[in-house]
């Protein structure tokens, strides 16, 4: 770790790509990676971990669809299970992708360069394990399509006014422009990916999905364009897809939900989440790969500092419910804080504070942020943190509603928990897919951010993407 | 260095594409059209029976009002289907040697009753009476179509669900007098939308709550 210790002591930033990389390098080593590079041990165990899971993911999903919802710990007063729960934490974490390559390109912050591909796979496949879940949840999966207005034989329409239907286009809207612009992004890397291929079928491979790509002017300025007019359209959805999961909640009447402060909180804390998964992976993937002249010490603290900020966020967020609920002067929303802290689900909130609030604070110490192994750690935290305060949220607010007789309480089952760990094991099984078949780093970006070779800079396009 | 595609690659790759969006619109536009069909609804297709039963000469032919056999339609929520006696009133005397009977007369005589092949199933979970709906006027034929022309019986209606909103948004237009109801060529008069929205009125059908999820699906 001597870069780091160095970087302790230094005040101006280190540059963004390690002093001794050429255009050659940069495309060498991320392609490489794919091509020529004797695959990581690491990959191996990991991929296998994932398939494991997934493998627990199918057995959990066929036993579902042969026996139903009833196989879930859920029934009245508690309908919204682990299902909700797991829907709203992979919603979340797909968030610093679209964060990463919208928001942060149109800011200007060239250090995306070295995450966003990363970061924008990680979002596709996150919204792909959220989309299972609601579908899941259905009594009839096999009937999800009735969620969407067609011309049916029952001549309904889906619920506008409700949130239910509004998360539908809100999720499927998400999942299309992120998919479009995460491929938009790789076409120049697919064409670089085909030329560099050694074996015939693994140039075709490339050849055709990189989409005929030759890297003319009229190629480049029609790229721009789509790229920047997608990142406009990714844009808002950054906002949007997070509030209006947090409408399914807010606009029921359920104490601990009907809170205005939801939507603002449950962005801040999709964006805290999603950074806290990328750095899950980030960090174990570079070191596997010896990725730390793209990925550097500077990339990493960047990181850090937007989870910190997040969290801090968040953490008003609980502030605020907390003083609303008792400014309300309603005694349910006061018995809801009270259930919260001190109720049967208790251990869980204190857990969720801790791991939320109390713990990532470490981040404010620079030595913190740039040690791996702790940044990695406190990542992982924040991930099981943030899963427990969408647990927390479903839960207890469910639980004890206004009617004492009503009251329930929520045990997950064996199948709950395999459907869980079964979406992370898909997660981690596409995520490992990808990292082994396409360019990790944007390659042509990341050439961006080197500096032009002295006398000749006309070769390369400059400028910001 | 060489080419890894043929020239022809460029023309099929983009015919791919379009291609690909022609399929997917294709496959949906049959699907839908296919849901709609008669090989899915079973619409005008006549169902065979163990029984050759034929609606068409016991009811045109010999005028047996609809009651006689399916006796609980007026009180029950299910019209009934008559037992092996009710066919045996007649068919003790007459045609009893008929071998086109034989089912019948078998049924009658181990008393297990007669297997007829359901041609109006509605689903489960949708809760249908037929006492309300004669009881405010819609008639037999509106639903089942002239019955007494049907040599053996089939659906004029997919029975879908757009099918019951269409008269439940509308009851107006098929609603006609009580002493219609039973009446199998009842056509409705020229003046149908005024008289519909007057028998409305009279018997009471209290169109707000009549789409009503809870209505159908309790």
């Amino acid at each position: 770790m001597h870069e780091e210790e160095r970087l302790v002591n230094v005040h101006p930033p280190e540059p963004l790509i390690r002093e001794g990389n050429t255009y050659g390098s940069v495309t060498r080593k991320i392609s490489g990676a794919v091509l020529t590079r004797r695959t990581p041990r690491g990959w191996y165990i990991a991929i296998a971990a994932g398939f494991l899971l997934v493998m627990v993911l199918l057995a959990a999903v066929s036993y579902l669809f042969v026996r139903g919802v009833g196989i879930w710990g859920i029934n009245i007063p508690v309908g919204w299970g682990f299902a909700i729960v797991n829907f709203v934490w992979w919603i979340g974490i797909g968030h610093a992708g679209t964060l990463i390559s919208a928001i942060l390109l149109l800011l200007h912050q060239h250090w995306r360069n070295a995450i966003n591909r990363f970061a924008e796979a990680m979002t596709l496949f996150a919204v792909s394990c959220a989309g299972m879940f609601p579908i899941l949840h259905l009594g009839r999966p096999w009937l999800f399509y009735w969620l969407f207005p067609f011309p049916d034989p029952m001549s309904i329409w889906p619920q506008f006014r409700s949130p239910l239907i509004w998360d539908v286009f809100a999720v499927s809207t998400y999942a299309t422009i992120s998919f479009l612009f995460w491929y938009v992004g790789l076409v120049p890397d697919l064409a670089t990916m085909r030329d560099r291929a050694v074996h015939l079928w693994v140039k075709r491979f490339y050849g055709v999905i990189a989409l005929g790509w030759r890297g003319s002017a009229r190629h480049w300025h029609r790229y721009e364009t789509a790229y920047l007019l997608l990142a406009g359209l990714a844009t808002p959805l950054v906002v949007s897809v997070h509030s209006v999961v947090s409408f399914d909640f807010a606009v029921g009447i359920i104490p601990g939900w009907h809170s205005t402060i939801f939507p603002p909180y449950f962005v801040a804390g999709a964006i805290y989440s999603g950074f806290a998964m990328v750095l899950t992976l980030v960090i174990p993937v570079r070191a596997m790969y010896g990725l730390q002249d793209f990925i550097t010490a500077r990339h990493m603290d960047y990181m850090a500092r937007v989870m910190l900020a997040t969290g801090l966020i968040v953490a008003y967020g609980y502030v605020m419910e907390a003083f609303f609920s008792w400014y309300s002067g309603s005694p349910y929303e006061r018995y809801m804080m009270v259930n919260r802290s001190f109720g049967p689900y208790a251990p869980v909130y204190w857990m969720l504070i801790l791991c939320n609030i109390v713990l990532p604070q470490l981040l404010w110490i620079r030595k913190v942020r740039l040690n791996m192994p702790a940044l990695f750690v406190l990542a992982i935290i924040v991930n099981v943190g943030m899963w427990l305060e969408r647990f927390v949220i479903v839960i207890t607010s469910l639980h004890r509603d206004f009617l004492p007789s009503s009251w329930g309480m929520y045990y997950p089952t064996i199948w709950d928990w395999a459907t869980f760990t079964g979406s992370i094991g898909l997660f981690i099984a596409l995520m490992f897919l990808f990292v082994r078949l396409l360019p990790m780093i944007s390659m042509f970006e990341l050439r961006q951010l080197l500096p032009w070779p002295s006398g000749n800079g006309n070769g390369q396009k400059g400028g910001g993407a | 260095m060489a080419q890894i595609f043929h020239p022809r690659t460029k023309v099929l790759s983009r015919a791919s594409i379009m291609a690909g969006a022609i399929v997917l619109a294709a496959c949906t536009v049959v699907a839908a059209a296919l849901y709609r069909s008669s090989y899915f609804t079973g619409v005008n297709e006549a169902r065979q029976q163990d029984v050759p039963f034929s609606h068409q000469h016991h009811v045109a032919g010999l005028g047996i009002d609809c009651r006689y056999c399916h006796t609980s339609v007026e009180k029950s929520s299910f019209a009934g289907i008559p037992p092996t006696t009710t066919c045996m009133t007649c068919h003790s005397q007459v045609w009893n040697t008929s071998p086109m009977l034989a089912p019948v007369r078998l049924s009658f005589q181990t008393n297990t009753p007669l297997t007829w092949a359901r041609v109006h199933d509605l689903p489960d979970f949708v809760y249908f009476n037929h006492s309300i709906h004669i009881a405010k006027g819609i008639g037999c034929s509106t639903c089942h179509g002239q019955v007494d022309r049907m040599p053996l019986v089939w659906k004029v209606n997919t029975l879908y669900m757009n099918w019951c909103l269409d008269c439940h948004r509308h009851p107006e237009e098929q609603i006609r007098p009580k002493e219609e109801v039973f009446n199998m060529a009842y056509q409705p008069p020229a003046d149908q939308a005024a008289l519909g929205a007057s028998l409305v009125r009279q018997y009471q059908v209290r169109t707000q709550q009549l789409t009503d999820c809870s209505i159908c699906h309790r």
